[in-house]
């Protein structure tokens, strides 16, 4: 395909879904290893509340409110799934059902209660997004990554995914030590003075930015299998955590590009005439890639010797 | 009716002035739920010795340890470490978990959990330096476990995943060391060379407090012991403290009487 | 208007739709009570968003047969199928890789759901005018609702009970102690895939009311409910069938009663409701009686823990025991023990005396289990047994109760 139609039509839905699926890996993993890989499950649902009640409370579909109110949902879910877990004795799965669908139907309610037919916010994008319409019509061909007008011209998704996944990298970078060490050693982590509380919530907010800033592009259900898939397949793949993460990074690509390029093309190379959802592709493949993984993958099997030995 | 008694004081509130001792307990009381696993404990470790924290199952051992470290939040009470609050003393202690605490399916080698025991000097982004790995080694080796740097963690055996644990607490380089039952379910050779391991820390000045269970060991192994059972029972120089009575009063109707006559046998 | 539809009196869809949401109700809040005993609340999650690429298949397969894409024994048939193929998978991964439930859970969930949108799209671009109600599964749709598909939910619903109610002993015991289950020799594995069966018959049947996306909530929210308010299990069951039963009936009434009331929505906001009161209101477990309970244990270890530190002349540092101490008379303001608070102390070490020997004591072995620093001798032994015990200790017998 040439410059003139690659570059408007798919270069920026494939970075911003290559962005989204790192970003979302990156603490994906932690989330993994934790057990804990539901809350990305619990995040996802709450995202649309977050965003719905933000729309209310400012009227307008604008990036930051709508960033702010799917990040603090995640963070009120978070809450409530503890105080629920603690203060009700009940166990950690339980509390997150309760709480994310509750939300859930909460934000399905005020959506419908809303007249949101004048704005593009509907239910079934914000279950799985729209990657396909974040096109850069100011683009001509390659020669417009050097144009400053055309640049202009982006899709905002574009440098917000770009910038999450910045923000999320130097996370992942800047608290390495104390989030493995932690993940693997709880106890020990604290008697060496870290604050795992504080840690574990701020990498939920991590996630929980990443997943808001995956949104647009593949909705809310979708985010969960970019949390999931990409660790769980780079979990097979090696005992060494720095050599997951690569992985992970590596899967994540691999399941953006293989799903956008099969949803568009797919259809017209099996005869058919309209392009498929890209984002339920890009999950598609996703767990493609973790049944492989699954079945070869060299470290698929525990290692870990039974604990009463 | 009332009774005098002539202990009966007033409550004093002025201090006594610092204990310095390596760990000094107050009035600690620790519950899960409605039942205290540890009640009003008080306990001042010797500086320099090899203590036992015994006790029989479900005494609240480990929940006392992990107390002390800040693990689990108390009820009530106060820990000072070497005369200070403990969270400015988080340096000078290094702490062994009970193996059946981790995920041992980790994606981690055995140099890289070494390695966390050097992660409050490396800090957050601190390199790992040949230095350090060479540190890290040198604490496998006091541990036997040299060759297996390169392992993940979920191929070691039980006793091996003790001493790497172990290891690492050696790379905290502390003054004040506690293990958690690091002699449960070990093999022969793994229980010599941790004890070893301990026996060189306590002649470097070193102070050592271990959960124990095995009551057959407590004299070849240690100087000191704290019996628990909920409430203190004793505390003291194994002469002393660990006698056919305190152990009784300890383990009340769950020993049996003819295993305590062995012991106060073995004691002479 | 409510009270209308509370009664039934808001016309025949209407009515429909409360009888079905009721029953849904009712054998969700059942079938969802032994996935939470057995701790695995969250794998109807994956289960119900298994049941998307099912739903379209079945669709495109009866339009290609040239049959109606909407009939719903069909849909309802493919949703089962692949409900079945993501819960097998989820299984898989658990038992033969090194993935955690919760990781095959997310990942069955998020793939199934993401396949299921790229076969709706294909069928949006099929051009058969009548699959708008596919995108009602994901969320509920009772508008349409006809008197065939009430049927079929009713039908669905009474099965399930049935089956529940022939299967609950060896469910319940599987869920209490799977490992003991299997040395009695219940074939531990084929009842979890029946108790996942059943939950996944719940969730089929309940799509068309409140969408696969909710159905997990019937399935976790009554039964959390009924939790609080009973340790029985076969009670749990009962009262998670209430609960659901109550928040089917009248979520399915409320959104009757006025518009742009979405009935799945609506119906796990009741159920929330319920499980919010519960929380906080139940007797033995909610929130309320618990903080109390805290409160009062705590006054009552910093109370004792004072009286031994008295009675022994130790000093008291901690601020709590000494407020405590001087609200209850215990201590003057200057810190000084008052008459009556000597005698509570020297009381307070004459029992931890005798419990002393009484936990020394082979013979009083079970009454030794019960020590937990603060119980009253009094409550557990005779005045007899009180009386001997003090012979052995000597001393002053001045001390009673």
């Amino acid at each position: 395909m040439s410059g003139e139609e690659f570059v408007p039509l798919s270069l920026t839905p494939l970075l911003i879904g290559t962005f989204a699926a790192i970003a979302c890996a990156l603490p994906g993993n932690f989330l993994v290893l934790r057990k804990q890989a539901l809350i990305g499950d619990a995040i996802s649902h709450v995202v649309l509340p977050g965003i719905v009640v933000a729309f209310l409370l400012t009227g307008a579909i604008s990036t930051w409110p709508m960033m702010l109110g799917a990040a603090g949902a995640a963070i009120v879910a978070v809450i409530l799934i503890e105080a629920i877990r603690r203060l009700g004795q009940i166990e950690p799965g339980a509390a997150m059902g309760v709480v994310f669908t509750t939300m859930f139907a909460g934000g399905v309610l005020l959506l419908e209660q809303t007249d949101t037919s004048t704005v593009h916010l509907d239910v079934e994008h914000a279950l799985y997004g729209n990657l396909e319409s974040l096109i850069w019509l100011d683009a001509v061909g390659w020669s417009s990554l050097l144009d400053l007008e055309a640049l202009a011209g982006l899709p905002p998704e574009l440098p917000r995914i770009a910038l999450t996944l910045l923000g999320v990298c130097l996370f992942t970078v800047l608290f390495w030590r104390p989030l493995k060490i932690s993940t693997f050693d709880e106890g020990f982590a604290r008697t060496i003075g870290i604050r795992t509380g504080a840690l574990g919530m701020a990498l939920v907010i991590t996630a929980a930015i990443a997943a808001v800033a995956a949104f647009d592009a593949v909705g809310s259900i979708i985010v969960i299998a970019m949390f999931i898939c990409p660790p769980a397949a780079a979990r097979m793949m090696t005992n060494r955590l720095e050599a997951q993460i690569g992985w992970s990074v590596l899967f994540a690509t691999l399941s953006a590009v293989s799903g956008y390029v099969l949803a568009g093309y797919g259809p017209l190379w099996l005869g058919g005439a309209d392009a498929v959802s890209a984002a339920g592709m890009i999950a598609t493949m996703s767990g493609l890639i973790l049944a492989l993984s699954a079945v070869f993958g060299p470290c698929r099997t525990r290692a870990g010797a039974p604990i009463s030995s | 009716m009332t009774l005098e008694l002539a202990s009966v004081q007033g409550v004093q509130v002025e201090d006594t002035g610092i204990d310095t001792s390596p760990l000094a307990i107050r009035g600690l009381t620790v519950s899960y739920g409605q039942k205290p696993a540890v009640f009003s404990v008080d306990m001042t470790a010797q500086p320099g010795a090899m203590t036992a924290i015994i006790g029989p199952n479900g005494a609240g051992k480990s929940t006392l340890l992990k107390a002390a470290l800040g693990i689990v939040k108390p009820l009530s009470g106060q820990v000072t470490v070497f005369g200070a609050p403990l969270e400015q003393q988080r340096a000078r202690i290094a702490y062994v978990p009970q193996r059946s605490s981790v995920d041992w399916d980790f994606p981690t080698r055995v140099l890289d959990v070494v390695l966390m025991g050097l992660s409050r000097e490396l800090g957050l982004l601190g390199r790992i330096r040949a230095r350090h790995t060479a540190r890290a080694m040198d604490c496998l080796h006091r541990v036997g476990m040299r060759d297996f740097a390169d392992r993940q963690i979920g191929q070691l055996s039980g006793g091996q995943q003790q001493r790497v644990f172990l290891a690492r607490a050696l790379a905290q380089d502390a003054d004040l060391y506690l293990l958690d039952e690091p002699f449960a379910g070990v093999d022969a050779a793994t229980e010599k060379a941790i004890i070893a391991v301990l026996k060189s820390l306590k002649e470097a000045g070193k102070t050592v407090i271990t959960v124990h269970h095995d009551l057959a060991t407590v004299t070849d192994y240690f100087d000191h012991v704290f019996l628990i059972n909920t409430r203190k029972v004793a505390e003291g120089p194994v002469a002393q403290a660990f006698t056919a009575e305190t152990l009784q009063s300890a383990y009340g109707g769950r020993l049996a009487t003819a295993q305590i006559d062995q012991i106060s046998r073995a004691l002479g | 208007m409510l009270w209308d539809a509370l009664t039934l009196q808001l016309g025949y869809n209407a009515t429909l739709v409360a009888v079905g949401a009721t029953l849904l109700g009712v054998s969700a809040g059942v079938t969802g009570t032994f996935l939470f005993l057995r701790k695995r609340a969250l794998v109807s999650d994956a289960i119900s968003h298994a049941t998307l690429p099912g739903v379209c298949l079945a669709f495109m397969a009866l339009v290609a047969l040239g049959g109606d894409g909407r009939n719903l024994i069909g849909l309802l048939a493919g949703s089962a199928v692949s409900a079945w193929v993501g819960l097998l998978c989820m299984n898989w991964l658990t038992r033969h890789t090194r993935l955690a439930e919760d990781a095959a859970i997310g990942a069955v969930l998020s793939v199934f759901f993401g396949l299921g949108i790229v076969l709706l799209t294909m069928i949006q671009t099929m051009g058969v005018g009548r699959q708008a109600g596919l995108e009602g599964f994901l969320l509920g749709s009772t508008a349409g609702m006809l008197w065939a598909d009430a049927l079929i939910i009713a039908g669905g619903g009474a099965a399930t009970l049935l089956l529940v109610l022939i299967l609950r002993r060896p469910m319940l015991q599987v869920a209490f102690d799977p490992e003991y289950a299997a040395a009695r020799g219940l074939p531990v594995n084929r009842i979890d895939l029946a108790m996942m069966g059943l939950v996944m018959a719940v969730t089929v049947v309940g799509l068309k009311i409140v969408g696969l996306i909710l159905i997990v909530a019937l399935l976790i929210i009554p039964p959390v409910t009924a939790r609080f308010w009973s340790d029985r299990s076969d009670h749990v069951v009962l009262l998670a069938g209430l609960a659901g039963g109550a928040a089917g009936y009248l979520g399915a009434a409320l959104s009757a009663s006025a518009p742009n009331l979405p009935t799945g929505p609506i119906i796990v906001l009741v159920s929330f409701g319920f499980f919010a009161l519960s929380m906080l209101l139940a007797p033995a477990r909610g929130v309320m009686a618990a903080v109390l309970r805290h409160l009062r244990f705590q006054r009552r270890v910093h109370i004792r823990q004072g009286l031994l530190a008295l009675a022994q002349g130790q000093k008291i540092y901690e601020p709590l025991t000494l407020r405590l101490l001087r609200r209850a008379d215990i201590v003057r303001a200057d810190g000084v023990a008052t008459e009556a608070g000597k005698a509570r102390a020297a009381k307070a070490l004459r029992d931890e005396k005798r419990w002393e020997i009484v936990r020394a004591d082979q013979a009083h072995e079970a009454t030794a289990a019960l020590y937990d620093g603060l119980r009253d001798i009094e409550t557990v032994l005779t005045r007899d047994q009180i009386a001997e015990i003090d012979r052995r200790i000597g001393g002053p017998q001045g001390v009673s109760a």
